[in-house]
């Protein structure tokens, strides 16, 4: 454990030398004004405004988060942010409350909840945007001895995870991996036993892709009724490491750090391996939901897609912003934040477990950030 | 009443004669301090005195209000949720608050959890504690027994999250084989039955229990010590001079003597245990089925329920139910020390 835990210090000094060396080189491709192949650092960052902003919320992205403050301050010396990463539910409350200036969150606010309303009001009148800036794959986990190479579908995961297929063995595995020799063992399922955007997404997944196979619901809850329950993300990968016919859904830089087997998934085209231009494709592949430059997304879109080659396990979250309603100088400092994050922020990212965004789904938000007022 | 009538008695005596004027009036000088002389010194309380009394007062006036706050809070915040239930809130075990129109939460397996890993904690922690209790006061030479009460003590100020943390990555491992010869040759027992969570992975109530046995280790410890040390040496001294050997002089003055300092001790332990979040939260693994009173089962306590859910509340009725959960922890701990209190009055040979 310990030498894993120098591993995981090591591995962060590492990704933030990375991360630094590759803001540098943005920022001389910008001087000599050479065409950088990527076109992040083209984008003009207003720095400027408030020197502090804050923003508090959803645990799963507080890792991009990081990133996207050493950009930041890279860009716009003498700018930072704090963020608390207290959970989706706090960074709604703080937001509406006017206590930080962005939330993050997992999902988008509610309307039914009567989020909308009361963060229109926070906005002095205008409306609260839900940007999704940040997306995360979640793997599914597994440690089988003997099997390093699984397929499978949103139908048997499903099974998987309401305990109707409970050996390894059982044919509906057997017919996705065709030559695979699965041993007779018992599936141990672990889930996570605190309240979660992971798990209300992969729930919402299993809904979507599972063809009525999954009848349990969606919710922050794992509602499978098997397993066994582990605490956070670092729980259930270290469980589901210790066990031999384990599996879980986790984001992807735990299942790696905990050397989990990573199982593919078939969306009905063809088996996709979780890597960066897959989760590309499938962001690509998202309709927006709502209106104008509040772009909720259509998860059914990425989550029932059948794509080739889209990896539909996602994780979106979101920054909760005002339309207009900021004082000038928070407006200018969150704007130049969102846009460092939006261009710059990105290279970081892989490293740190979640997936960049592919180029028309940046502009989008670039487009919405620039609109902020 | 008294301590003034102990602090005014010499002034009082020494006016007397002088304001009388009339000492002959006065034969016996034995006669007691005529009551007047008390009433005229009524206002002549010292200023420490009232300050003091003042102080303790107000002191006993703010924690019953704060604990009364905290029931009426709890209380409140619970009512409406507990309105929107639809299921039996005391023997559901169902727990699903995520859709606020469809909440079913049933606190009974989270009571089940919470009594019986407590209970398994104080079984194991109470007889070792009495051990080192008695070894410290009785049996240690008295240099060694200064540093070795500073090292248990020590225990105590650990923090629960590497409680925790030892427990899973640590503890648990080693338990493993334990555990599951105990399921195989005593599985007939319910206690020992095989659990609704694997037994590989530690997350049980056996693993959590041990741990807590630990934690609170060092309280019923210290406390049984002091009370132990109390014993009059004269009750020592006599058992001695009637012949009794080591064991016979505890057995007959230094038990009976401490009984009801271990017993409450032991409450205070078990108190201890019944609100431990932290460390179950790590340790135990949640589980989709019913507690079936083995002790290598999984759940979830009052406490670390409310913990593992508390980061994503966002709406007030879905925390009224934790509250609601909450609430039955804070009646249940409430009744502990009730019993404990009961046992204790019922005990006190020696006061």
């Amino acid at each position: 454990m310990k030498t894993k835990r120098h591993g995981a210090v090591i591995g962060l000094i590492a990704a933030g030398a990375l991360l630094l060396t590759a803001c540098g080189s943005d920022n001389n491709a910008g001087n000599t004004g050479a065409a950088q192949t990527t076109g992040e650092s083209s984008s003009p960052v207003e720095c400027g405004g408030k020197s502090k902003l804050s923003a508090e919320g959803s645990s799963a992205q507080k890792n991009a988060i990081d990133t996207f403050v050493q950009a930041y301050q890279q860009r716009c010396s003498g700018s930072d942010l704090a963020y608390n990463a207290s959970g989706s539910g706090a960074g709604v409350k703080q937001f509406i409350a006017g206590q930080v200036d962005f939330g993050g969150s997992d999902s988008p606010l509610s309307e039914s909840k009567g989020e909308v309303a009361s963060a229109a009001e926070r906005c002095e009148g205008n409306p609260a945007w839900n940007l999704p800036m940040v997306f995360g794959p979640v793997a599914l986990g597994y440690k089988l001895e003997g099997v390093a190479d699984l397929t499978l579908n949103g139908e048997v995961a499903a099974k998987i995870f309401n305990g109707t297929v409970k050996k390894w063995n059982d044919p509906a595995i057997s017919a996705l991996n065709s030559g695979a020799s699965l041993p007779d063992k018992n599936i141990t399922v672990i889930y996570r036993s605190d309240e979660s955007g992971t798990t209300d997404n992969f729930q919402q997944y299993l809904e979507a892709a599972s063809g009525g196979a999954w009848t349990q619901g969606a919710g922050k809850q794992f509602k499978g009724g098997v397993g066994e329950g582990k605490e956070k993300s670092a729980g259930v990968a270290q469980a589901a490491g210790a066990v031999d016919g384990a599996i879980t859904y986790v984001e992807l830089s735990f299942a790696q750090d905990n050397k989990l087997s990573i199982a593919k998934i078939d969306n009905g085209s063809g088996a996709v391996e979780l890597n960066e231009q897959s989760v590309g494709k499938a962001i690509d592949g998202a309709t927006i939901k709502g209106t104008g430059n509040d772009l909720v997304l259509d998860l059914g879109s990425i989550y029932g897609a059948s794509t080739e080659g889209a990896y539909p396990l996602l994780l979106a979250t979101y920054e909760i912003v005002c339309s207009k309603g900021y004082d000038a100088d928070t407006a200018k400092a969150v704007k130049a934040f969102l846009t460092v994050a939006a261009t710059d922020g990105q290279a970081g990212l892989a490293d740190a477990g979640y997936a960049p965004l592919p180029k028309a789904f940046q502009e989008k938000l670039l487009t919405a950030i620039e609109a902020i007022a | 009443m008294n301590e003034r009538t102990v602090a005014k008695r010499p002034a009082g005596t020494g006016t007397t004669g002088a304001r009388g004027g009339v000492p002959a009036a006065r034969p016996d000088s034995e006669a007691p301090i005529p009551p007047t002389a008390e009433a005229d010194n009524r206002s002549h309380v010292r200023p420490g005195d009232r300050i003091f009394k003042g102080l303790a007062t107000g002191s006993g006036i703010f924690i019953v209000v704060l604990i009364a706050a905290i029931g009426i809070f709890l209380l409140l915040q619970a009512i409406p949720s507990l309105g929107l239930n639809h299921v039996n809130f005391l023997t559901s075990r169902e727990w699903s608050t995520g859709d606020v129109g469809d909440m079913r939460f049933g606190i009974l397996d989270l009571f089940l959890v919470t009594v019986v890993s407590s209970a398994f904690a104080l079984v194991i922690a109470m007889p070792i504690a009495l051990g080192i209790a008695l070894f410290l006061t009785q049996y240690a030479p008295r240099r060694l027994a200064r540093p070795f009460a500073y090292v248990i003590d020590l225990l105590a100020a650990v923090p629960s999250i590497i409680f925790g943390l030892w427990g899973l990555l640590v503890l648990g491992p080693v338990l493993t084989p334990i555990g599951e010869w105990l399921t195989s040759t005593l599985g007939w027992f319910f206690l020992f039955d095989e659990g609704n969570v694997s037994i590989e992975l530690g997350g049980t109530i056996f693993t959590a229990g041990i741990v807590l046995a630990v934690m609170i280790l060092p309280i019923i410890t210290a406390v049984s010590r002091e009370v132990f040390d109390r014993t009059p040496v004269t009750h020592v001294e006599g058992a001695i001079a009637l012949g009794a050997t080591k064991w016979e002089v505890v057995r007959t003055t230094v038990l009976p003597f401490g009984k009801a300092g271990y017993v409450s001790a032991s409450m205070l332990g078990l108190g201890r245990a019944l609100g431990e979040t932290i460390a179950l939260m790590i340790i135990l693994s949640g589980t989709g089925a019913a507690f079936a009173w083995s002790l290598f089962d999984g759940g979830a306590t009052f406490a670390s329920k409310i913990a593992l859910a508390a980061p994503e509340f966002n709406d007030p009725r879905t925390a009224g139910a934790y509250i609601a959960a909450g609430l039955v922890l804070f009646v249940l701990t409430f009744g502990v020390n009730a019993v404990a209190r009961s046992i204790v009055a019922g005990h006190k040979e020696y006061e």
